[in-house]
């Protein structure tokens, strides 16, 4: 209950807030930082990794969360699909300045503009999605998930 | 130039990231996470439907309290955002996370592929941004 509810929700929450307190639910204002006109923003990220870096620390030292494993990504090397997939991600950041949790959190928030984000989201993943069950390579995606690993 | 708010927000997300991370073990990406659930072979649906569940609420919360913060890039046609959003989708999933799961959660980890990613990505942001002629 605490590990598979409790804990992931207040979780998403307090995400949800931090993004909308940051401005990243603003794409004029994630505009501004991609155009070097306002580097604020780099603060949200930087702000974030220095709160999240004792945690994480702590978690792979002890080898194990409070309720459950540490689920960590297997891949370690850098491929052309990782590649790809960032400069991808980079240019659809650039056109509409939507990254995945802002647009959805908008979304939520009742942006229409959000919404029209994270519907071509669904479709672009559910597209690699596909692609990855029909490929029979060596690209089980259950074993190629580097940031969010199963 | 306001310095508290991105600074809050980030710890916030920070914290976010923490509690899921210290009590569940999980990382909390965002493209990962909804990609999981997209694909319906894979195990691990309740936490991520319940960080879902917190983010529709915190979504829902910032748009009670305050809509301006969700107000939409002016003068973009919805092509152009429906393209947008296709590109996040393949490039996020091909490249197994985005802003939070590289980002925030794989650089403090010391992941090389996540300090990769998120360079190539910011990266090649601006050099759309610029394309498109900065902030206009």
């Amino acid at each position: 209950m605490i590990r598979e509810v409790l804990a992931p929700f207040v979780a998403g929450l307090l995400f949800a807030l931090g993004l909308g307190l940051s401005q990243m639910t603003r794409p004029e204002v994630v505009r501004s930082f991609l155009a070097f006109e306002d580097p604020s923003l780099a603060l949200v990220m930087l702000g974030a990794i220095a709160v999240h870096l004792g945690p994480t620390w702590w978690g792979l030292r002890r080898g194990r969360a409070l309720t459950d494993r540490l689920h960590l990504p297997t891949a370690t090397r850098l491929d052309g699909r990782l590649i790809l997939g960032s400069v991808l991600f980079g240019a659809g950041w650039g056109l509409a300045a939507y990254c995945p949790g802002p647009a959805l959190v908008a979304t939520f928030a009742g942006s229409g503009q959000g919404a029209v984000l994270v519907l071509g989201l669904l479709l672009g993943m559910g597209a690699v999605n596909a692609w990855d069950a029909m490929s029979t390579s060596d690209h089980l995606p259950a074993q190629d998930l580097a940031a969010n690993p199963e | 130039m306001n310095l508290y708010e991105p600074l809050a927000g980030g710890a916030l997300i920070g914290l976010a990231a923490s509690l899921l991370w210290v009590v569940s073990g999980r990382i909390a990406g965002i493209s990962g996470i909804v990609g999981q659930l997209l694909a319906r072979d894979a195990d691990g649906r309740r936490w991520r439907w319940s960080f879902l569940g917190g983010l529709a609420l915190g979504g829902a919360l910032l748009g009670w309290l305050d809509p301006s913060r969700v107000a939409p890039l002016p003068d973009t046609d919805l092509a152009t955002v429906l393209v947008a959003g296709v590109l996040v989708g393949v490039g996020t999933r091909l490249a197994n996370g985005c802003t939070s799961g590289h980002g925030v959660c794989g650089i403090p980890r010391g992941s090389t592929r996540s300090g990769v990613s998120t360079g190539l990505y910011i990266g090649v942001g601006m050099l759309v941004t610029a394309w498109l002629g900065g902030a206009r």
